[in-house]
């Protein structure tokens, strides 16, 4: 099987100079390996920098160190960690979608037009755009009345479902979701699994963090867990001491 | 129905991405205020360095400012008073003669030429076809007794439209758009509140369909409720135009609601950009971070 | 009324070449007004800044169009000075006076025998013809001092073909009125390039000044500017293509004097009768036209 994306050395650092001068490493020297249509989870307790991987290779994260290869349609085989802000750009509208753990709303936007504007760049018209909107709001049982409310209003499963509901508008090679069902009721809950796996089927690559084990098992085809890795590296450095 | 996106994406997109040229490049704009002397010849682009000069008390405004900006892409321009972004539009706009620097615009004649070195005739045609400009004053955008249909119309007969009836269509559609009463259209800005008068300037400034708008503070100084019904419009012009922006403000949030690449100015010197996000999320300059952390 | 040989002795007489330089002015004075108008005929519609003299006559009063004439003069040169259309208001008669008694050269009140004519807020109704140089007083030069006060600015505008504003008053005053309300001093584009203001003229003699057959020389005194349409240049009042320029119109009515239904007519109240009657404006083609009918 052909892969579609591999991370070599990949290490990421926070120089912050705010009171004092503190320096934070979430995760160093971290390489793995993604097969095109798989399903690649990382585990690992709260803290270790979970988030940051996935923030890393949508690059909301400039990488510290290390590479990102992806296999693109748009560019061929494309360093993340290097490609500059307009390919990243073109690349998150056609083949990069995210869904962040918490719904960031857009103030004064309704439910229907934030699902809807993630396909105005792809070329929709505002139109088809809506008509497709509304197919997933439906599908992710968000009630009808809601469509045209401002999602800001919304409580917190209601508005993770918009964020899904706006990622999966669209079906990118890669998908990257940092903990999506986290504030889901559980029918909600099939229903976005029933979703990723039609999108696995139609061909996207997903790499995902998920708070419980049973999702993630459900989905997962490979599982990268970051405390057996830091666990074999800290053994690596006392073999070398 | 099957819809890989990844797979859609066919040979002519991949062209047209590829081959997708910056509608404005800026290389090198600096710009000085005062004589300047011996000691000042040239910007420096040490941080450390202030942008003024410690021998004439000449100033930098901006040094060796570099970018590029893309087609229907919004650009923030971010940094506090005295950074020097307010300076960047007006030399972009020609309303600061720029000291040194080159801007070309893809959609003008041969593309490459260097846009500063025009002619005032040549840099007027420019300003009224390729640019429109939005000034956080609405006293230097609008004149004020004439009629907001006649400010529109002012720009038009620039573009060479001497046809009352369609020129009054014109204005009527683009008033519309700002949310004026076609019942005011022949109301003087002087009539109206600030807000509506940063309204009228936006429809005046897309008169001729420039490729190009730039923003200069344009919610600053307006109640909340009135900056956040322009900032819809301007998300919403956007949206429907796919025209490119430059928006400068000293608010992150408005830039963050806005943008989609970030270029954070400090006296004078660009000292971080990337994409909107990243730059919130993962702030290197230490001048960056403490923005991030004083938004709200 | 006086003939023109009659005229003619008179001058002969009075021209006293020990007091004064023929035709007033100092021929340096002369020679800077000429080539000054020169440029203007090189450049048509483009204001030329020259330097005013102070003449016998208060500045406003004609300075800049006597200044032109004084210059233009020779020796063989008939002159027609009028006003308002009228060869026997004071001002043309002062005027008029002044050259003949610094120059002797013959004045006359035939449209057709002057070869050069200096005239006030109007152009005559008969046809001038390629020999002829009309001379307009001029009291505001700058078409665009309406919509910018700033002499620096609307150079720049005038370089740069900024009519934005000047369009923009037309404009307005569509909006408010519902039509353009200018009447008199029209604002043209001469020669597809410069907007002229063509002297307080009304809008009937506007039209007069596209393509015609003879030189206009415009004087500011007081305002030290010079400009010049010359013979077969394209003149066009500013338009709007849907609010096409009209003249002013005298439909139905007809001189009192010599019934003309075709000249430019002044309003005149009869106060006895109380009642509003018609005459024409030029009062050398309304003589000509009455010696016609006899």
């Amino acid at each position: 099987m052909s892969l579609i994306l591999k991370a070599i050395g990949l290490g990421k650092w926070f120089e912050l100079s705010l009171s004092h001068q503190m320096k934070v490493s979430p995760f160093q020297n971290l390489s793995f390996e993604v097969a095109k249509g798989e399903f690649m989870g990382i585990a690992g307790p709260s803290g270790i920098g979970k988030s940051s991987i996935l923030k890393c290779l949508y690059r909301t994260y400039l990488p510290s160190s290390g590479e990102i290869w992806f296999d693109s349609s748009l560019y061929g085989t494309i360093d993340l960690a290097k490609a500059t802000e307009r390919q990243i750009t073109h690349l998150r509208i056609r083949e990069i979608g995210y869904v962040s753990q918490f719904f960031k709303a857009i103030p004064r936007i309704s439910a229907l037009d934030v699902v809807a504007d993630r396909l105005l760049p792809l070329g929709y018209s505002l139109n088809q755009a809506r008509d497709r909107a509304m197919q997933l709001l439906e599908r992710l049982n968000i009630p009808e009345q809601l469509w045209q409310a401002y999602p800001a209003t919304f409580s917190g499963g209601e508005q993770q479902r918009v964020n899904l509901a706006r990622a999966f508008a669209v079906r990118p090679r890669l998908l990257i979701l940092d903990e999506p069902t986290a504030s889901l009721d559980n029918d909600t809950k099939l229903n976005v699994l029933a979703l990723m796996k039609e999108m696995k089927q139609d061909g996207t690559t997903m790499i995902g963090v998920f708070h419980d084990w049973d999702v993630m098992g459900k989905v997962a085809d490979q599982i990268l867990d970051l405390r057996k890795l830091q666990a074999s590296k800290e053994q690596e450095q006392m073999a070398g001491m | 129905m099957s819809m890989n996106s990844a797979d859609l994406i066919n040979n002519a997109e991949k062209e047209w991405v590829w081959n997708e040229t910056p509608l404005l490049k800026v290389r090198g704009l600096s710009k000085q205020f005062g004589a300047g002397c011996i000691h000042c010849k040239q910007p420096t682009s040490d941080e450390q360095e202030g942008s003024r000069c410690q021998y004439c008390g000449s100033i930098w405004a901006c040094r060796n400012l570099s970018f590029d900006l893309y087609p229907g892409e919004i650009l923030g321009v971010v940094g506090e008073s005295g950074s020097g972004k307010s300076t960047l539009v007006k030399c972009l706009y020609f309303d600061e003669e720029t000291t040194v620097g080159e801007m070309s615009i893809s959609s003008y004649e041969d593309k490459t030429s260097n846009l500063f070195e025009k002619s005032a005739q040549q840099k007027r045609y420019i300003r009224n076809h390729v640019m429109g400009m939005v000034y956080q004053n609405p006293l230097l955008g609008l004149r004020m007794p004439i009629s907001s249909s006649g400010n529109i119309a002012e720009k038009l007969f620039a573009a060479d439209h001497y046809h009352v009836g369609s020129i009054r269509q014109r204005a009527a559609d683009l008033l519309q758009k700002v949310e004026i009463p076609l019942a005011r259209m022949d109301e003087p800005p002087k009539n109206f509140s600030g807000g509506m008068q940063q309204r009228v300037q936006i429809s005046k400034a897309l008169a001729n369909n420039p490729p190009l708008l730039l923003l200069d503070e344009v919610t600053t100084g307006l109640d909340l409720s009135v900056q956040a019904k322009v900032l819809d419009l301007i998300r919403n012009i956007q949206r429907e135009l796919r025209v490119a922006m430059i928006v400068v403000s000293h608010d992150l949030g408005v830039i963050r609601m806005l943008a989609d690449r970030t270029m954070v100015l400090r006296q004078g010197l660009i000292v971080e950009q990337g994409l909107t996000d990243q730059i919130l999320e993962d702030p290197r300059h230490p001048y960056t971070q403490l923005l991030v952390h004083s938004l709200l | 009324m006086q003939t023109t040989e009659q005229k003619q002795n008179n001058h002969k007489r009075t021209f006293n070449t020990a007091e004064y330089n023929f035709a007033f002015l100092d021929e340096g004075s002369k020679r800077e007004i000429r080539r000054k108008s020169l440029k203007a005929v090189a450049i048509p519609g483009y204001q030329v800044a020259f330097a005013s003299r102070e003449m016998p006559i208060g500045r406003g009063w004609g300075t800049g169009g006597l200044q032109l004439t004084l210059s233009l003069l020779g020796r063989q040169d008939t002159l027609k000075v009028i006003d308002q259309g009228n060869d026997d208001s004071v001002n043309a008669v002062s005027i008029r006076r002044l050259v003949e008694e610094t120059s002797g050269i013959l004045t006359t009140e035939e449209t057709a025998q002057a070869s050069i004519i200096q005239s006030r807020h109007r152009i005559p109704e008969e046809k001038l013809k390629f020999d002829q140089i009309l001379v307009l007083q001029v009291p505001q030069p700058e078409p665009l001092r309406k919509v910018e006060r700033r002499e620096e600015r609307t150079r720049i505008q005038h370089a740069e073909m900024d009519y934005s504003a000047m369009w923009l008053t037309l404009y307005e005053s569509i909006v408010k009125w519902g039509s353009i309300t200018l009447g008199a001093d029209y604002p043209v584009m001469v020669h597809e390039r410069y907007i002229m203001a063509p002297s307080p003229i009304p809008r009937w003699d506007t039209e007069k000044l596209h393509q015609s057959h003879h030189l206009t020389l415009f004087g500011a005194g007081r305002e030290k500017k010079i400009y010049a349409i010359p013979p077969y240049t394209n003149v066009q009042p500013l338009e709007f293509e849907d609010y096409p320029f009209e003249v002013e119109s005298f439909d139905g009515l007809s001189c009192r004097h010599c019934g003309s239904m075709d000249s430019f007519l002044d309003e005149v109240v009869d106060d006895e009768a109380g009642i509003t009657i018609h005459q024409c404006s030029d009062t050398a083609y309304c003589r000509q036209q009455q010696e016609r009918i006899g």
